[in-house]
């Protein structure tokens, strides 16, 4: 570890935190139907959506109608994405004549980008037209992440309301989020991609003769106003297989540096959108600061880990960090810090190889995905499954001082607690059932590509990546089979609705409740004892769930090496 | 519930063509037209030639040039299309060796590359970038110290004096961004274009 690389991580944290105000001010003028600053522009195109598609926008919906909007909403998602996959032959934007996506493949992708997941068994140079990837893949970017953000604001609807039926109408929400914080950032991100080395053309792939006379297929593409939109959106599906670590997807420094903010900035904005909404900004702070201690701590064992390398290279006398998978652009402190933040933001893009990872840096990435990505979270996922971990540890703290426990002005009782139980069991119930199903199963053990614990830790972390809607991979497994394209397609389906429908369930039930006013006997849940509570919650939780499964994956893995066992 | 209907079609319809449609092809026009070298994919051409792109490493063998780090990547086997045979910076397939730390395969590939280095150059010691791949197989990179290792082998085979190739070298390093973001690296496609120049 050096002393520049810890700059660039409190630089980092600094710039994330810094845009917080301003983006928690716009998106909740979004979402209260304000005027912001591209009103005059996108208004008309908004009330048009709305016109075409038969939306009263002052007409709210109850939590029910809004969530199977959402649902059907999907559906349709899911129907474009399988069809454009397998008809792609037949389709224009294809120059390099990419036959037919199987059919177990095409379900699995689709499932895997309505859900904000992004799990890619495909190698996108090597398997996607460019249609494909601009039509059904680059809509799903946008539109999940924007179900996402809506669901968190009609969460945050329930905390902010009181004695209503209504928790916001799912097509304005959907809609605004798109046109009003998507788009126009995803423009200038775009261009600015672009003019950092992101290639942007229909062109077909490049044919180049080398220096030393051999020949070379570059690939091209529509390549920045994806990675600009999977950046954003915490989706993280690459353009290329080799994801952000392909110097096409992020050529510089500074555009790692960027992508890293970008995909913080709208889950760590919602915090304020929170705060805003229930009229405490510092109730949003104090949420931030639950995120930030968890981050930080992540980030340490990380660059840590990675910087200290393996027992194979110190054994040879190389120092300078475990640096397979990684590329010298970013380096050590760089590769760390961006694994650390897709993983606990629901991102899932990568720009180094996790499976290279030391056992103790891959397991940080693991856990963050375990935890429920909470820390900052995918875009609106985030923050609702973080609003879950509250409820329950708000829940803990009324039991253990004997009163009703009450958060923002709302009784939390039994109903809301079961909903968030309910919703937070969902994780391991996936992730452990069908590991445990894969490592006895001879087909998909076949799939590892590393044997001995290592092993065991690619099928884990593909099951903790699918339900967790994460998406980064130990890529080293072979997931393009039949197994593991239902089994993790049916991990990320269950993963986000199974833990949305209970959320929108709370949501209801919030808003119905009167609010009532803070009394002595009220825990005060914006200081210290709060953040330390949540945080305390959040790894118990976590860790009597997964820690069984981590010790026979990258604890036992770490003394292996540490004892020059290798397999 | 059944009003929802309507909308679950004609909303997703006229996003998804508003994202997937409008949004690509306008920012591919726009990009096309404010920046066009980058927008192609920055490729390099000489004498009229596409001979790669300055963002794409590529596969260097012979003794006169810098070489890259080893690359992971693969193609399909021109004899069973089912199976793959490695292609290091196939830039068509991007990938790493996704090999874990206590990888017996990997500790085998990196003592291999391990002792032809330490023949090369057995003063110096052996920068780590110059026996780990990278995450894409295709980093265009290595660092200032794995190009400083190979001085002597390229003076060698050019006739040239190790001084003139250490100061290429030395002018080609490319420092962190602003002096903070990143790491000092050396574009190697770049050094060996200037090494063919110096050279001529």
């Amino acid at each position: 570890m050096t002393v520049i690389g810890w700059i660039q991580v409190l630089l980092y944290c600094a710039i994330v935190v810094a845009l917080v105000k301003p983006l928690g001010w716009y998106m909740t003028r979004v979402f209260s139907g304000e005027r912001t600053p591209l009103t005059p522009i996108l208004r008309p195109v908004e009330v048009g959506l709305y016109r075409i598609g038969g939306v009263d926008e002052k007409r709210e919906q109850h939590w029910l109608t809004y969530t199977v909007a959402m649902l059907l909403f999907h559906v349709g998602g899911f129907l474009i994405i399988y069809g454009v996959m397998r008809l792609q032959a037949l389709l224009p934007f294809n120059p390099a004549g990419q036959s037919a996506v199987a059919q177990d493949l095409s379900f699995n992708t689709a499932i895997s980008f309505i859900t904000n997941t992004n799990w890619q068994n495909y190698g996108g140079e090597s398997t996607l037209s460019y249609l494909t990837q601009m039509l059904s893949l680059t809509p799903q970017n946008f539109l999940s992440a924007a179900t996402g953000i809506a669901l968190a604001v009609a969460l945050i609807r329930g905390f902010s309301r009181s004695s209503m039926r209504t928790i916001g109408n799912f097509w304005v929400d959907v809609t605004r989020c798109t046109l009003y914080v998507l788009l126009p950032i995803c423009i200038v991100y775009t261009l600015f991609l672009v003019w950092q080395g992101v290639p942007q053309t229909l062109g077909a792939y490049v044919e180049a003769t080398t220096l030393e006379g051999g020949k070379q297929t570059i690939a091209v593409g529509p390549v920045a106003s994806q990675v600009a939109i999977k950046m954003l959106g915490t989706n993280g599906g690459g353009f290329f297989n080799a994801n952000a670590a392909h110097p096409f997807e992020n050529p510089t420094a500074l555009s790692n540096f960027v992508q890293m903010i970008s995909i913080f900035a709208l889950g760590a904005a919602l915090t304020n959108v929170f705060g805003r909404m229930v009229g405490n900004q510092r109730q949003g702070w104090a949420i931030l600061g639950v995120m930030g201690v968890l981050f930080l701590a992540g980030v340490a064992v990380t660059y840590w880990a990675e910087a200290n390398g393996t027992s194979m290279l110190s054994a040879l006398g190389f120092s300078g960090g475990n640096m397979e998978g990684k590329e010298v652009r970013f380096g050590i402190v760089a590769s760390s810090l961006f694994a650390v933040i897709t993983t606990a933001a629901s991102c899932g893009a990568v720009n180094a190889m996790h499976d290279s990872f030391t056992a103790l840096g891959g397991m940080i990435p693991l856990l963050n995905i375990q935890l429920g990505e909470i820390i900052v979270g995918g875009v609106g996922a985030g923050l609702y499954g973080m609003l879950l971990f509250v409820v329950l540890a708000i829940f803990v703290a009324g039991l253990m001082v004997g009163r009703t426990p009450e958060f923002v002005g709302k009784k939390i009782e039994a109903r809301e607690v079961k909903m968030a139980m309910l919703a937070i069991l969902i994780l391991p119930l996936m992730i452990l059932g069908w590991t445990a199903v894969a490592v006895v199963f001879p087909p998909a053990v076949a799939s590892m590509a590393n044997a001995g614990p290592h092993g065991f830790t690619e099928v884990l972390y593909a099951f903790t990546s699918a339900t967790g809607n994460n998406g980064s991979a130990f890529g080293g497994l072979t997931g393009n089979t039949f197994f593991y394209n239902l089994t993790l397609a049916s991990s990320m389906f269950v993963g986000r609705f199974f833990m949305i429908v209970p959320a929108m369930a709370l949501a209801g039930s919030l808003a119905a409740k009167k609010s009532i006013p803070p009394s002595a006997g009220t825990l005060p849940t914006t200081g210290g004892l709060f953040v330390g509570l949540v945080v305390g919650v959040i790894l118990i939780i976590g860790g009597l769930t997964f820690f069984p499964a981590l010790a026979l994956g990258p604890i036992v893995e770490h003394l292996a090496m540490n004892a020059n066992t290798l397999f | 519930m059944l009003r929802e209907i309507r909308p679950a079609i004609l909303i997703l319809l006229l996003l998804t063509a508003i994202t997937g449609l409008a949004y690509p092809l306008a920012m591919t026009a726009i990009a096309g037209a404010i920046f066009p070298r980058q927008a192609q994919g920055s490729l390099i051409e000489k004498d009229g030639k596409v001979i790669g792109s300055a963002l794409i490493g590529q596969e260097f063998k012979d003794d006169k040039y810098f070489h890259g780090r080893p690359s992971a990547t693969s193609a399909p086997d021109p004899a069973d299309p089912t199976k793959t045979v490695s292609a290091p910076y196939n830039a068509a397939n991007s990938g790493g060796s996704n090999l874990g730390p206590t990888s017996k395969a990997l500790k085998d590939r990196i003592k291999e590359d391990f002792a032809k280095l330490k023949t090369e150059n057995p003063a110096a010691p052996i920068p780590v970038d110059l026996v780990t791949t990278s995450g894409s197989g295709l980093d265009p990179d290595i660092s200032p110290e794995g190009a400083l290792f190979q001085v002597p082998r390229v003076a060698k085979a050019r006739n040239l004096p190790e001084a003139r190739v250490q100061q290429l070298v030395t002018e080609h390093v490319q420092g962190r961004m602003a002096g903070l973001l990143g790491e000092p690296r050396i574009n190697v496609l770049a050094l060996n274009l200037a090494l063919d120049e110096v050279s001529k």
